[in-house]
């Protein structure tokens, strides 16, 4: 025992480098596969339930092919202490560089000091890694804080009001932000809930936000998930592999910053909306209705007179408030955002109906030119009859952290580093 | 109020000190090897190494040479548990420490883990707790002499609430009410370990089982402030409470009390807040929650204040965010009294939801911290 407890990155390099060469991993996608486990026993390596690589030049849970499950959490700062919260920074990298790779935080959930309450919560032992993402972000107030005002990138704006909106402001904004996804609920909401933990006294959180469903693919080769409308959404979604397409529209790049942004390089930019279906009234609403209002036929998701779902769509077919002909790149002087979306029902509201909708998570290198641009012009969407969007939030998702010394906002923070 | 814990009655010091999947051992609590007894455990004997040790540490080396899962236990002479390690699979070693006074006592092993087990006497000798750090001892004296002066200094606080319900008097007993379980609420720790009495006087009526008679403080705050009747029945109950609680103040100087059952003791009392007053739960008809919220902060702090001087040796980073985050919940607390010596808190139902959730971050930024003391405190 003794000796298993003395040697952790032993064991570390069996499943890191023993996994990742059998499996070739790739930056973004690349997985690792083991079992979680409570005190760093060796993973069994040639296990499904892989882990994803933490280490990156951008940060896993943008590119990374779409998990099944969601937990999204914003956090507000309570410390004023730039110190405290720089530290709070590292030991959430750490605590996610275990978690993500199927470890326990700190000393494990067990055979500790029982006087204490162990460092983890325990919930995710026996599970695998799941694929687990975890991906920062900081939003516009966290730049009034810590003297990092100058360092507000220009893109970091505050959304403006649009058209429907109905903003809880318990569900909307936030200094920080971590997205969880797995494809073990269990593994995401473990993850949120041991940060917030490592947290307490330094950040609260804010609201939280459980998706059950992916409603975008980053992979085109799989089948392009369903809304809780029944439609196909995103079909034209960035894939995790499309290089230029994600360089293009989704990474912060030299040529986005000056001097006091330069941080970002390598980041993007996260808008998340809180959109409420009206579900009922949507169920009694004509199939060809809702294929107009879709542009989209709902058994294949192909545009309106196309046969195939990833048939080039002819726009001027559709109706002009169909969501997809508006929503489109063609119609936003080619504004494209990687959607990360997750379908969410939070039980039934106090008159029955489901409390239900779309958690809409975007990445883009420039948010103006991007989200702004789309729901600007969605604003005579035909949909917004049944939806409305009541919570939101941006934030600024720095870039990955590079290795084991490294942590999560460094290059914002990098003057205590 | 919550139902009786072990912890503060007995000290439960045990050290789960290798993992039951691979069944090794790792590094011992025990100073030396003369506090330790070896415990070999079968499925029809449990032979342990010495029938007699001397007051303080000890720990028990438990090698399960059965073919059953077993359980060994330190019993006191009434079968209360000193310590215990369950789920000590065949073929597995598990430690055990627990801090003992003189006294005799028993060590079980239950194969099976069912029945009252296979016994072995152990005699503990001497007059004290040898090897405590004295600084312990002191804190744990004074903090008993605490828990004595709160009892002392309720019961005529109590005395007063009697005396206005069984006048008739509603405004005066109302008036009288929060006052009269300040000390009960910085203590409760202490009071909950009796058991039977707090059953008593502090439970809310969807805390009551089965054919459970509602008395004691709840009881007649509904009647106050819900009912805003005082009928014979109430009067009758005032009296009970007054006979309770008295027993409480009795029985307050024989609570067993230990280093890390204060600590863990400050930690429940910052439980009893996360999930009692936090919520409003715990007044719900008078809405005095904000004073018991101040009260268990008060006892917290009076054990974390006692303990300290041992914490900062042990763990001094801990000690800095503690004072830090009492001093923080304190002053948010001080916004709702006039100044800074009233008990008269602002009433719960005027504490809206942006101002609960800023008390419920401030309390989980104490508590969790403050779940780290008894660790602190052990080592």
């Amino acid at each position: 025992m003794t000796e298993t407890q003395g040697s952790p990155s032993r064991r570390s390099l069996i499943g890191w480098g023993g996994a990742g060469l059998a499996l070739g991993a790739a930056a973004a996608g690349g997985a690792v596969a083991m079992t979680r486990t409570g005190d760093d026993v060796d993973p069994t390596a040639a296990e499904v339930g892989a882990a994803v690589g933490f280490h990156g030049p951008n940060q896993a849970g943008i590119a990374t092919p779409v998990q099944d499950r969601l937990h999204f959490a914003a956090f507000d700062v309570k410390t004023t202490d730039r110190a405290e919260f720089v530290q709070l920074l590292k030991d959430w990298t750490e605590a996610a560089r275990r978690m993500t790779a199927g470890k326990a935080v700190g000393e494990g959930a067990f055979g500790g000091l029982a006087e204490a309450p162990p460092d983890d919560t325990g919930e995710a032992l026996g599970l695998k890694p799941s694929r687990l993402t975890l991906t920062i972000g900081f939003g516009p107030s966290l730049f009034a804080k810590f003297g990092l005002a100058d360092q507000r990138p220009d893109a970091l704006v505050d959304l403006p009001t649009f058209a429907g909106d109905a903003l809880d402001p318990a569900r909307s904004n936030g200094d920080l932000c971590v997205q969880a996804c797995a494809d073990d609920p269990q593994v995401a909401v473990h993850a949120i809930r041991n940060l917030a933990r490592i947290g307490m006294g330094k950040v609260v959180i804010r609201w939280s936000q459980l998706g059950f469903g992916k409603t975008s693919s980053t992979t085109p080769d799989a089948q392009t998930p369903r809304n809780l409308m029944g439609f196909k959404d995103g079909t034209r979604n960035i894939a995790g592999t499309e290089t230029d397409r994600l360089t293009k529209f989704v990474w912060v790049g030299r040529k986005d910053v000056d001097a006091d942004s330069a941080w970002m390089v390598g980041g993007s930019y996260l808008v998340a909306r809180r959109i409420r279906m009206h579900i009922e009234t949507w169920d009694r609403t004509s199939l060809q209705e809702q294929e107009d209002i879709f542009g989209r036929d709902k058994g294949e998701g192909a545009p309106v007179g196309k046969a195939k779902e990833r048939d080039e769509p002819f726009l001027k077919a559709m109706k002009p408030d169909a969501h997809v002909r508006l929503a489109h790149p063609d119609s936003n002087h080619g504004a494209t955002i990687l959607r990360r979306g997750y379908s969410f029902t939070d039980g039934t509201d106090g008159l029955g109906r489901l409390e239900a909708g779309l958690f809409f998570l975007a990445y883009q290198r420039d948010v103006r030119e991007g989200f702004i641009q789309v729901q600007r012009n969605l604003a005579t969407d035909a949909l917004n009859e049944y939806i409305q969007h009541v919570g939101s939030a941006v934030f600024a998702v720095p870039p990955g952290v590079r290795d084991k010394d490294d942590w999560w906002g460094r290059t914002l923070f990098s003057k205590e580093a | 109020m919550r139902a009786a814990r072990l912890s503060v009655v007995t000290a439960l010091t045990a050290v789960t000190a290798l993992t039951a999947v691979t069944g090794c051992t790792s590094k011992s609590d025990a100073k030396d090897g003369d506090r330790v007894i070896s415990v070999t455990a079968t499925d029809a004997k449990c032979v342990t190494s010495k029938k007699e040790i001397s007051a303080g540490h000890v720990e028990l080396a438990i090698e399960n040479k059965g073919s059953k899962v077993t359980e060994v236990y330190i019993l006191f002479p009434d079968d209360r548990i000193v310590s215990e390690r369950e789920n000590i699979g065949p073929g597995t070693k598990q430690r055990v420490t627990a801090e003992v006074k003189a006294g005799d006592y028993q060590i079980a092993c239950k194969p099976g883990m069912k029945g009252t087990g296979i016994r072995q006497d152990l005699k503990v000798t001497g007059g004290s707790v040898a090897k405590r750090d004295p600084r312990l001892d002191k804190a744990v004296a004074a903090y008993r002499e605490y828990a004595q002066e709160q009892a002392d200094a309720t019961l005529p606080l109590v005395a007063t609430f009697v005396k206005a319900v069984k006048a008739g008097d509603l405004e005066a007993a109302k008036a009288a009410y929060a006052p009269s379980r300040i000390g009960w609420e910085r203590t409760e720790p202490v009071a909950e370990s009796f058991g039977d009495i707090d059953p008593k006087v502090d439970v809310r009526a969807d805390g009551l089982e089965a054919g459970q008679a509602w008395t004691g403080w709840h009881r007649l705050e509904k009647a106050l402030w819900q009912d805003k009747k005082i009928t014979a029945a109430e009067k009758t109950l005032a009296d009970q409470l007054t006979t309770d609680l008295t027993d409480w103040q009795q029985r307050v100087g024989k609570a067993e009390i230990t280093p890390t059952s204060m600590a863990n003791g400050a930690k429940e009392l910052l439980d009893e807040v996360a999930t009692g007053k936090v919520t409003g739960e715990e007044e719900r008809y008078s809405h005095t929650d904000l004073v018991d919220f101040k009260a268990n902060v008060e006892g917290a702090q009076k054990s974390y204040e006692l303990l300290k001087p041992v914490a900062q040796e042990n763990d001094a980073a801990l000690v800095t965010e503690l004072d830090k985050q009492f001093a923080a919940l304190n002053t948010l607390l001080d916004k709702y009294r006039p100044n800074a010596s009233s008990y008269v808190f602002t009433s719960y139902e005027k504490v809206g939801a942006a101002q609960r959730k800023e008390l419920s971050d401030a309390v989980n930024a104490l508590a969790e911290p403050l779940s780290k003391l008894a660790a602190a405190v052990a080592k």
